[in-house]
């Protein structure tokens, strides 16, 4: 396993050397630079602010420079929106709040899907089942754009429990870990009564049925683990855009996460930044989906690390 | 308890219909279709649904761009059955209008993402070795790139285009899928019927395609109903970009989002869109559920 | 079992019930604002749209940035209590007799917040700041009015002492013009214009560097009557009464909390739970609703801005006048502003320049329909028959696809012109535009300056903002002689010549005037409009 580990971890280098060169020339090719604006600016200005940032420069070394000072130095750059704020700046003071939302918001997800998909699977065609198959079907339906608000006006505005926005108190952590929780807990939930279904039907859970295994030792031991998969393999990208924030409910509660600067430094043409946002969305990614092999052959003893 | 397939009956209990001879998979599937309700019932929503949506808008007095300025926000009536909007344009209208494109955006890049989905991750996951970690590590790149630059980029050569929609929700909607397939195939892999099929001298393409992704079609219809709204919804967000449809052209993603803007106000133009948005997506829910139970080989296996 | 039909109206139900409930929610409560300070002190919380780019008045172009920084920072004049210019760190000024040269006294007790006295060299030394080429400010352009600014800023000249500011002592500062420039105290209201501690920001990374850490609290020094506490970047900026202020007595709030946000529904929301006593804007959709349930709070004033469609006039057929002059009596503007706008104080635009205390255009665009229809005939184009489709562009946003698609209806069912709709992402929008790849592009212009000039200069030939191809040899003599009328009257004169040629040639199909719509606590006081919708703050007040 430790092989398997060092072996993706290597691998690592030339995929983020791919995503950060890709990124680099593409944001390079979308129309429109970070110093437009409605106001036109004369040519000189333009050529000033384009010197003071390094943009003057051939494209290719433009690309060697960043290079050198992301590997080199750490240094992901000046940011071209917030003038005076480094890329690094804004990813430490914006992380934290987009890691405790999506830690919350992971924690009610996991809590309540796995937990509904598993009572829908094991009283597969119940009433229970009925009840938390709807309750995952109406939060897939029910876009966070729309639930975020209406959590407001009905917790917020009517009965005055929480604030309608900001990030300042507990408090005001409540609705929108809700809000991005139930989304991804509906998710959960229908696949893990999917995965589930597909074990117990299984040989081997009929097998230790046929033993006289008890029904909750058959769940937890056996079926969950092999009905997890398909659950575990959503999970790795699912975490990764969870914990790097969410324009939507960062936007509808006011959260200074870094899910809103993923979106606007792409709309702002902030090159340093969406280059930064990417590495680090690269790096989660690329650590989960490692992680989620791993647990899968923890889960599934049939698979081996290859 | 009385609208429940044989496949949901304890294993045991097997129902009639298959201990029957000679009848094809296929028709015994569709048999076993037809006696699930739920399944049932959503395909007939789907059906009606679809049929209002394509045939409905030729039988309406309105246009979807047809505004009347004296007239925004009136409430049901005779005239217009679901109201009028911002514009007075006719509510029932443009949702009709507005499903054409949300159900073939839903179904058909679904379709897209579904197929490139399940073939990389079934061939990555079946070769395994070198070619699973390049395969994998491509998909981890996919998944890194900024959406939003390459949304833009694609609109800024290849200008306004319905194809590009499917290419671009394409591009992402298959990534999850294929890890999702891929694992599946890699705990089947070595389970005795696979390696007997092996030892039976069949084809690779044939061991994949007949008997391993029929065992996991749980995971990949379930999925898929998790994906079709995230596609209708992505639309909507393209269509920001300036991507996809353009107004006064609307989709029912579009107009959930204008409906969610003025929902205290005019609560029937949020209500009436999501209302069919779920009804179509439960529909399409209860239907997948009852297909992948009617297609279980592992219970005509038994 | 539950029937499928069931499961679905349960949804149904349930959403319909949470819509219910916030329904009778809203309406019922008045705002009101919970003061979450100290007993007794002042704090005015305001909404203050997205987060600012920076505190640096060289270096920023928002106008989120303009409120803060007017709070922290004051330049030779500032806004009288009722919205006039008064004197700010200049007690008094002289005009020469020409009215190239205006002298500034500053007062003796001005002070930054470190103690120090605000000097003639602070000014001086803060003009040649944001004209350094490398900075690269975006609005340095505002100072181009002085002798050698622009060449200054464009590196023809090194040498600012050739510029035309001077400073014979500590409290006396001269500013030499170019030409005349009767709105340059109007135009001193701007940050473009106000001193920074030119040792601070030495000290923090150097006069001629954009973005350094100088603005950050606990570093700004400033000279206004607040100062910098607090930062929270995307939350919010804390400020409190300066003691050093020179007009201290006169502050009547304690400290202001800048709230960057950047949705007008989460800041309406906001606003409605009396966590904000000021929400920087209005969703449309809650106008009725506002002015209906909630009139103390709800405030629609004037504002100094015109929305309009530019016309690209180097493609056809908007080549042709007689093409544009029928699109543009074809647009029902009373019906626009009624119904999509909702009436909300905006008035239609027949002319471009919005009406101000010192200038009302008399060129009107004016003809019925029929006329319309005959023009459109003698282009060729009769019933619309044989043009091509127009296609109108905007950037993103709710309210202008809204207008876009109702002049769209108007354009077909009164001319039977097509057009398409495209809106973009904003800066493919900008480039779009800037480049002349479009037909009608959608726009809006607020003016710099409360003076027609920051209207009318933009249509000259090859101006930076004129981006419609337009160009007209007699209005480019117009307007660059506008600035040498020897009166006022004379040069009002002139501005009416633009707009008739303006409202003749239609580069630009002007929709309306724009209205700022936002929503007040009836605590605050002493809030007043002004065309710009700046203010000076030391004179609002919160009433317990």
């Amino acid at each position: 396993m430790l092989r398997f580990i060092a072996r993706r971890l290597l691998e690592t280098i030339p995929v983020l050397f791919i995503i950060v060169t890709a990124t680099f020339f593409m944001v390079r090719f979308v129309p429109g630079g970070p110093f437009d604006s409605e106001k036109a600016t004369t040519p000189e200005i333009r050529a000033n602010l384009e010197a003071y940032y390094g943009l003057n420069l051939p494209l290719h070394q433009q690309y060697t420079n960043y290079l050198k000072a992301v590997v080199l130095d750490g240094d992901l750059g000046r940011s071209t929106k917030y003038a005076s704020r480094t890329v690094n700046e804004i990813i430490a003071d914006k992380l934290p709040a987009s890691l405790q939302l999506g830690g919350l918001s992971l924690l009610i997800a996991l809590v309540l899907g796995l937990s509904a998909g598993v009572l829908a699977a094991v009283k597969r065609n119940t009433k229970i089942d009925y009840l938390a198959s709807s309750f995952a079907m109406t939060g897939i339906c029910i876009p966070t754009f729309v639930l975020g608000p209406i959590l407001v006006l009905v917790f917020a505005i009517h009965l005055g429990w929480f604030s309608a926005s900001g990030w300042y108190s507990w408090q005001d952590r409540i609705l929108p870990s809700l809000t991005l929780g139930i989304v991804y807990a509906a998710g959960i939930a229908r696949l893990t009564r999917g995965g589930m279904l597909e074990v117990l039907n299984l040989d081997y859970i009929r097998t230790a049925r046929a033993k006289g295994a008890s029904e909750s030792r058959i769940i937890f031991k056996h079926a969950l683990r092999g009905g997890l998969l398909p659950v575990v393999s959503y999970l790795g990208p699912a975490i990764a855009g969870i914990l790097t924030g969410s324009f939507v409910i960062e936007t509808i509660f006011q959260i200074p996460g870094l899910g809103r600067e993923f979106v606007n430094s792409a709309f702002n043409r902030d090159y340093t930044l969406v280059l930064g946002t990417v590495i680090l969305y690269a790096v989660l990614i690329i650590a989960l989906n490692l992680i989620v092999d791993v647990v899968q052959v923890w889960l599934n003893p049939k698979l081996k690390f290859e | 308890m009385t609208s429940l397939s044989p496949k949901n009956l304890p294993s045991a209990d097997l129902a009639p219909a298959q201990l029957e001879r000679g009848v094809s998979p296929w028709l015994d599937a569709w048999r076993r279709l037809r006696r699930n309700h739920l399944a049932v019932f959503g395909g007939v929503t789907l059906i009606i649904l679809s049929l209002l949506c394509v045939i409905g808008p030729w039988f309406s007095p309105y246009g979807y761009q047809e505004t009347n300025l004296a007239n925004t926000f009136s409430p049901p009536s005779a005239a217009h059955w679901l109201g009028t909007d911002q514009l007075g344009r006719d509510l029932f209208t443009r949702l009709m209008f507005g499903g054409r494109i949300s159900l073939m955006v839903g179904l058909v890049a679904t379709f897209v993402a579904l197929t490139i989905g399940v073939i990389y991750g079934a061939i990555s996951g079946y070769v395994g070795g070198k070619i699973d970690r390049v395969m994998m590590r491509i998909v981890d790149i996919l998944y890194a790139l900024p959406f939003t630059i390459f949304v833009i980029l694609l609109m800024v050569f290849f200008g306004r285009n319905i194809v590009l929609l499917f290419v671009a929700i394409g591009a992402v909607e298959w990534l999850t899928m294929a890890r999702i397939v891929r694992s599946q195939i890699m705990s089947l892999k070595r389970m005795e019927f696979i390696e007997a099929a092996r030892s039976l001298g069949l084809g690779t393409p044939r061991i994949i395609f007949r008997h391993m992704i029929p065992n996991i079609l749980g995971p990949i219809i379930v999925y898929t109903t998790l994906t079709i709204p995230g596609v209708m919804l992505l639309e909507a967000f393209l269509s920001f970009l300036g991507l996809g449809v353009q107004p006064p052209m609307s989709s029912w993603g579009v107009l959930i989002k204008d409906g969610a803007e003025r929902m205290e106000e005019y609560p029937c133009l949020l209500l009436f869109p999501g209302t069919v948005f779920s009804l179509t997506l439960f529909s399409l829910n209860f239907l997948g559920d009852g297909l992948r139970d009617a297609l279980d080989v592992r219970a005509a296996k038994d | 079992m539950i029937s499928p039909l069931r499961l679905s109206c349960l949804f149904v139900c349930f959403v319909g019930t949470l819509l219910s409930v916030t329904l009778t929610g809203c309406g019922k409560k008045s705002p009101s604002s919970a003061s979450d300070s100290a007993p007794g002190s002042k704090i005015l919380r305001i909404g203050n749209g997205a987060e600012p780019k920076d505190l640096d008045p060289h270096v920023v172009t928002g106008v989120g940035e303009h409120k803060i920084i007017t709070a922290l920072l004051e330049g030779l004049v500032t806004y009288s209590e009722t919205g006039d210019i008064a004197p700010g760190v200049a007690e008094r000024w002289e005009i020469s007799e020409d009215a190239l040269t205006y002298t500034f006294h500053l007062r003796a007790d001005a002070k930054w917040s470190n103690g120090e006295p605000v000097t003639s060299r602070d000014f001086a030394r803060s003009f040649q700041r944001i004209l350094t080429p490398t900075i690269g400010s975006e609005y340095s352009y505002k100072l181009f009015h002085l002798v050698g600014a622009e060449e200054f800023n464009t590196g023809k000249l090194t040498d600012f002492s050739q510029v035309g500011v001077a400073t014979p002592d500590d409290r006396t500062l001269r500013l030499t013009l170019k030409h005349r420039t009767p709105f340059l105290l109007e135009s001193l209201l701007h940050y473009a214009w106000f001193p920074v501690h030119i040792p601070t920001v030495e000290k923090f990374g150097g006069l001629d560097r954009p973005g350094s850490t100088w603005t950050r609290p606990g570093n700004f020094v400033g000279n206004g009557p607040f100062v910098l506490v607090d930062w929270k970047s995307h939350q919010k900026i804390t400020v409190t009464r300066a003691a050093t202020y020179w007009d201290a007595a006169n502050v009547k709030l304690d400290g202001i909390d800048f709230f960057a946000i950047e949705s007008s529904d989460t800041e309406e929301r906001e606003f409605r739970t009396g966590r904000l006593d000021y929400a920087y804007s209005l969703p449309l959709s809650k106008i009725e609703t506002y002015r209906r349930d909630h009139a103390d709070t709800y405030r629609a004033t004037p504002y100094y801005g015109t929305y309009f469609y530019r016309l690209n006039v180097t493609k056809k057929p908007l080549d042709d006048k007689r093409v544009r002059r029928a699109l543009a009596l074809a647009i029902d503007r009373e019906s626009i502003i009624k119904n999509i706008l909702r009436d909300a104080g905006q008035t239609p635009a027949y002319h471009f320049t919005p009406v101000s205390q010192k200038f009302a255009a008399t060129a009107r665009l004016s003809g019925d329909l029929a006329e319309a229809k005959r023009l459109l005939a003698e282009a060729g184009y009769p019933d619309g028959k044989g043009m091509p489709a127009v296609d109108i562009l905007f950037n993103t946003l709710d309210s202008h696809r809204t207008i876009a698609e109702a002049i769209q209806q108007m354009w077909k069912t009164r001319l039977g012109v097509n057009a398409t709709i495209q809106n973009q992402e904003w800066k493919v929008y900008l480039d779009t535009t800037q480049t002349l790849n479009y037909q009608v592009s959608r726009a809006g212009w607020i003016g710099d300056y409360d003076d027609p000039h920051t209207f009318l200069d933009m249509w000259i030939t090859g101006g930076g903002n004129n981006q419609t191809g337009w160009s007209n040899a007699e209005y480019d003599r117009l307007i660059r002689s506008a600035l040498t009328q020897p009166d006022e009257a004379a040069r009002m004169a002139v501005y009416q010549k633009l707009e008739t040629i303006l409202a003749d040639e239609l580069p630009v199909l002007p929709i309306y005037f724009y209205t700022r719509i936002y929503a007040i606590s009836p605590k605050v006081k002493n809030w007043i409009s002004t065309p710009l919708d700046n203010r000076a703050w030391k004179w609002v007040d919160l009433a317990d």
